[in-house]
C-alpha cells in the first residue's frame, strides 16, 4: 500500500464548509471522485457536497455497491459478516484489557509526588498501553490477511467487475474526496473494493471519518461519553494513504482539551504520530514531505497544551 | 435605621460565617443597605452545603414548603427584628435539586407563592415551583436547545382502540433526517405530553441523537385519559399498547419490529404502566426505563397507606415480587432520594436482578418531579439504546 504524495485533511464540514476552497487551490480541471460510504443509507444524499464541488462531483457509491454485492454473493456476504463478528469480539477483548491498562496509567499520573522511580513506572505503564495498541492492530491485520487469503475478494467476479468500473472512474478524475460518517463502515467499504490499489496518485481530500480512515491506524476517541470511562482506543489499521498523523475531528466537542494531563497522555501514547485537533473547516496538508496546518489545525503537545500549526 | 430591636436571631449563633450575618450584624441597617445587599446577590444563597432563603415583605409567618421526604414538609423562617426580612438557613447537600414554594401567612391568610427572589422555576402539570440547586448541580447542557442540533419532527395521529372502546391520540416523534429505508428502534413514552412539556423530551431526543449518544429512533408519545386507573396495571392499557398501538406504528413506520427494538418508559404511575405492560407481555419488549415508579407493595397482607388508587398497584407489585420474571433484557431504574418512593424503588432492584435481566439503578438528590426525570434521560436512554458515538465522525 502506498501513501499519496498530496493529502489534504479537513475539519468537519457541516458548519464551515471549506472543501470547495481546498479543491480550488489544487487548480484541477475535471470531475472530482467522491466517497460518502460513511453516510451509509444516506450515501446518495450528496447534493450539498456536489454543490461545494461546483457541480463537479461523481460519487463512487461504495456503500450501495457493497449492498448489491452482498445480495448477489451470499456466500461472500456470510464470510464477510463472520469476519466482522470476529473483529467485534477482538475489539471487545482489547478494550477490556485496555481499560485496566489505562486505569493504571491514570492512577500513576494522578500521584502528586515527583521521583525518578515514579517517572519510570509511568513510562512503562504507557509503554504497556502502546504495546497493547500495537498488538491489537497486528491481530486485526492478521484477521484481514486471513480473510484476504481465504476469500481473495478482488478476484471474485462481482467485486472484480465493480473494481473495474471504479478504476475507470478513478483514471480520469484528478482528485478524490472522502467524506466522514461511520468510520468502521467507511473503512470497510474502502477496503472491500481495495480503493487504495486503484488510485493513480491523485490528490486526496478527506475530512472527519474520511481523514481517520486513510491514515495508518484508526483511533476512536471521546472523553465524555454517557457510559464508560471514555478511553480512546485503536480500531483498525487504516488505508495507509497518509502517515504520521492522528486526526481528531470534533476535538473540542469530544475531548477534554483543557485537561492537560489527559491530552499529554494521549500525545505520548500515539507518539511519534502528530495528534491534530481539526476545528470546523480547519486544514492540514501533506506536501509529500511534511504536514502543514492552518489556524484550524491544532497540534496537541506533549505538555498537554495545544499549538496552532499555522503559528 | 430600620431595625429597632437589637435582638439577634438564632441563625447567627449557628451559622456565624454565612453571608446573611452581614445583615444581622449591621447596627445601622437601612432600607437602602438592604436593597443594595439583596441586589448584589442571587437567591437562595448557596454556601457550601448551607442554603439561605430570604423573603422580604409583610407577613406574620413565612414557611418553606417542600417535598423532601424525611424532612418536615414545612420549615419556618425567622424574622429579622426591625426589618421586613425573613430568613431560613437549611442544609442542602451537594448536587441536590430541590423544588419548593413559600407559604406566607399574613392577617390570618395563608398563600403559597413562588420565591420572588429566586428566578429559577420548574414547571409541572400543577403550575410551577421555585428551585434551588445545591453546590455542584449543573443543569444538563444536553437538555437545552442547541443551534447545531438537527430537529426531529412530530406527526399526530388518532387511532381507535378496541381495548378502551374509544379513540386515542398519539404523537409520533421522527428523528431528524428520517428515512423510510432505515429501520429504527421504538421508544413508547407514557405521559408523552408531560414529558414533552416539562422534561423537554423533544430537545433531549434531538440532542442525544445529534450527539450520537443514542441511535436515531422513533418515539411514540401516548396520552392517558383516565391516568391513575389506566396506568395501575390495567389489562386494557397493556393490550392497547401491545396489540394495537405497537403493531400499528410498526406497520406504518420503518421500525425494527423485534423485541430488541422496543422500549417502554414512564415515570411515577407511568413506570407502573410500563412494567405491568412488560409483565403482561413477556418477551415482546426488551427494554424498560422506569423513573420514580409508584411501586407500592406490602410485605404482609394488603393494607397500605397510599389510598385506594394504589390498590391495583399493590396487588400487581406484590404478585411480581413474589414471582419476579425476566420479562425484558434490560431495565433502567431511577429515583430521587428525596421522594418517598425511594424505598420502593430501591427494594425493587434486587427482584429485577434476580431474574437475570440487566439492571441499572441510579439515585439522584432530587424529588418526584419532571426535571429529575429529565436529568436522568441521558444516562437511561444511552444505556438502553447506545448510540454510534464511538464510530461516527461527520
Amino acid at each position: 500500500m502506498k501513501s499519496s504524495s498530496h493529502v489534504i485533511l479537513l475539519g468537519p464540514q457541516r458548519l464551515k464548509p471549506t472543501l470547495g476552497a481546498a479543491v480550488r487551490t489544487l487548480g484541477l480541471d475535471g470531475r472530482i471522485a467522491t466517497i460518502t460510504a460513511g453516510w451509509q443509507e444516506r450515501e446518495a444524499d450528496d447534493q450539498e457536497l456536489h454543490y461545494h464541488l461546483d457541480g463537479r462531483s461523481i460519487n463512487l457509491r461504495l456503500y450501495q455497491r457493497a449492498e448489491e454485492l452482498f445480495e448477489n454473493d451470499p456466500e461472500f456476504a456470510e464470510a464477510h459478516r463472520a469476519r466482522q463478528e470476529t473483529l467485534q469480539r477482538l475489539q471487545e477483548l482489547y478494550e477490556l484489557r485496555l481499560a485496566h491498562a489505562l486505569e493504571a496509567v491514570i492512577e500513576l499520573f494522578r500521584r502528586p509526588d515527583k521521583s525518578a522511580l515514579l517517572d519510570e513506572e509511568r513510562g512503562e505503564a504507557l509503554e504497556a498501553v502502546r504495546t497493547l495498541d500495537a498488538r491489537h492492530l497486528a491481530r486485526v491485520a492478521e484477521v484481514h490477511a486471513a480473510f484476504e487469503e481465504r476469500w481473495k475478494p478482488t478476484e471474485r467476479e462481482e467485486i472484480a467487475r465493480e473494481r473495474q468500473r471504479l478504476s475507470e472512474i478513478l483514471c480520469w478524475t484528478p482528485a478524490l474526496a472522502i467524506a466522514g460518517g461511520h468510520v468502521a463502515v467507511l473503512l470497510n467499504r474502502l477496503r472491500l473494493f481495495d480503493i487504495a490499489g486503484l488510485l493513480t496518485g491523485q490528490p486526496i481530500i478527506a475530512w472527519s471519518a474520511g481523514a481517520m480512515a486513510i491514515g495508518q491506524r484508526v483511533v476512536l476517541f471521546h472523553d465524555n461519553p454517557p457510559q464508560g470511562p471514555g478511553h480512546a482506543s485503536v480500531l483498525d489499521v487504516g488505508l495507509g494513504l497518509c502517515k504520521g498523523v492522528v486526526p481528531l475531528p470534533h476535538a473540542w466537542r469530544r475531548l477534554k482539551l483543557e485537561d492537560v494531563g489527559r491530552v499529554s497522555r494521549l500525545v505520548r501514547r500515539f507518539h511519534p504520530d502528530l495528534c491534530i485537533a481539526l476545528a470546523d473547516g480547519g486544514k492540514l496538508e501533506w506536501d509529500g514531505k511534511k504536514w502543514h496546518g492552518d489556524e484550524g489545525a491544532h497540534r496537541l503537545r506533549k505538555d498537554g497544551r495545544l499549538e496552532v500549526m499555522a503559528a | 435605621m430600620i431595625r429597632s430591636m437589637r435582638q439577634k436571631p438564632v441563625i447567627e449563633q449557628e451559622r456565624g460565617s454565612l453571608a446573611i450575618r452581614e445583615l444581622i450584624d449591621d447596627e445601622d441597617l437601612t432600607r437602602a443597605k438592604v436593597d443594595a445587599w439583596i441586589g448584589a446577590r442571587t437567591f437562595p444563597i448557596i454556601e457550601g452545603s448551607s442554603c439561605t432563603f430570604l423573603y422580604r415583605g409583610e407577613a406574620d409567618e413565612v414557611h418553606l414548603r417542600h417535598w423532601i421526604f424525611g424532612l418536615p414538609s414545612s420549615q419556618s423562617f425567622q424574622h429579622l427584628p426591625g426589618t421586613d426580612l425573613w430568613v431560613l438557613v437549611m442544609d442542602v447537600p451537594p448536587n441536590s435539586r430541590v423544588e419548593y414554594k413559600l407559604e406566607v401567612i399574613h392577617h390570618g391568610h395563608a398563600r403559597w407563592v413562588e420565591d420572588p427572589l429566586n428566578p429559577h422555576r420548574a414547571r409541572d402539570p400543577f403550575g410551577a415551583n421555585s428551585v434551588i440547586f445545591g453546590a455542584g448541580y449543573e443543569s444538563p447542557t444536553w437538555a437545552e436547545a442547541d443551534a447545531e442540533t438537527r430537529q426531529g419532527t412530530f406527526e399526530d395521529i388518532t387511532m381507535p382502540s378496541e381495548a378502551f372502546g374509544d379513540e386515542r391520540r398519539v404523537t409520533i416523534y421522527l428523528p431528524a433526517r428520517f428515512r423510510r429505508t432505515r429501520r429504527y428502534p421504538l421508544l413508547v413514552v407514557h405521559d408523552g405530553g408531560d414529558y414533552l412539556q416539562y422534561s423537554g423530551l423533544k430537545t433531549v431526543l434531538d440532542n442525544l441523537i445529534h450527539r450520537l449518544e443514542i441511535p436515531e429512533l422513533i418515539a411514540v408519545l401516548t396520552y392517558p385519559q383516565d391516568r391513575l386507573r389506566e396506568y395501575a396495571d390495567d389489562e386494557r392499557h397493556a393490550r392497547f399498547l401491545t396489540e394495537e398501538l405497537v403493531p400499528k406504528v410498526e406497520a406504518d413506520f420503518p421500525l425494527r419490529g423485534t423485541p430488541g427494538g422496543r422500549c417502554i418508559m414512564g415515570a411515577s404511575f407511568g413506570a407502573v404502566a410500563a412494567l405491568s405492560t412488560a409483565v403482561r407481555y413477556p418477551g415482546f419488549y426488551s427494554r424498560l426505563l422506569l423513573q420514580s415508579g409508584s411501586f407500592a407493595f406490602t410485605d404482609i397482607g394488603t393494607q397500605h397507606q397510599r389510598g385506594p388508587l394504589f390498590d391495583p398497584v399493590v396487588a400487581f407489585m406484590n404478585a411480581f415480587r413474589s414471582a419476579p420474571a425476566k420479562v425484558v433484557e434490560r431495565t433502567f431504574v431511577s429515583c430521587g432520594i428525596y421522594e418517598s418512593l425511594i424505598y420502593e424503588n430501591r427494594s425493587l432492584v434486587p427482584f429485577l436482578q434476580s431474574t437475570g435481566m440487566e439492571v441499572r439503578f441510579i439515585e439522584a438528590r432530587d424529588g418526584h418531579n419532571w426535571e429529575n426525570w429529565r436529568d436522568r434521560l441521558r444516562e437511561g436512554l444511552s444505556w438502553l439504546y447506545p448510540g454510534p458515538l464511538w464510530m461516527v465522525y461527520e
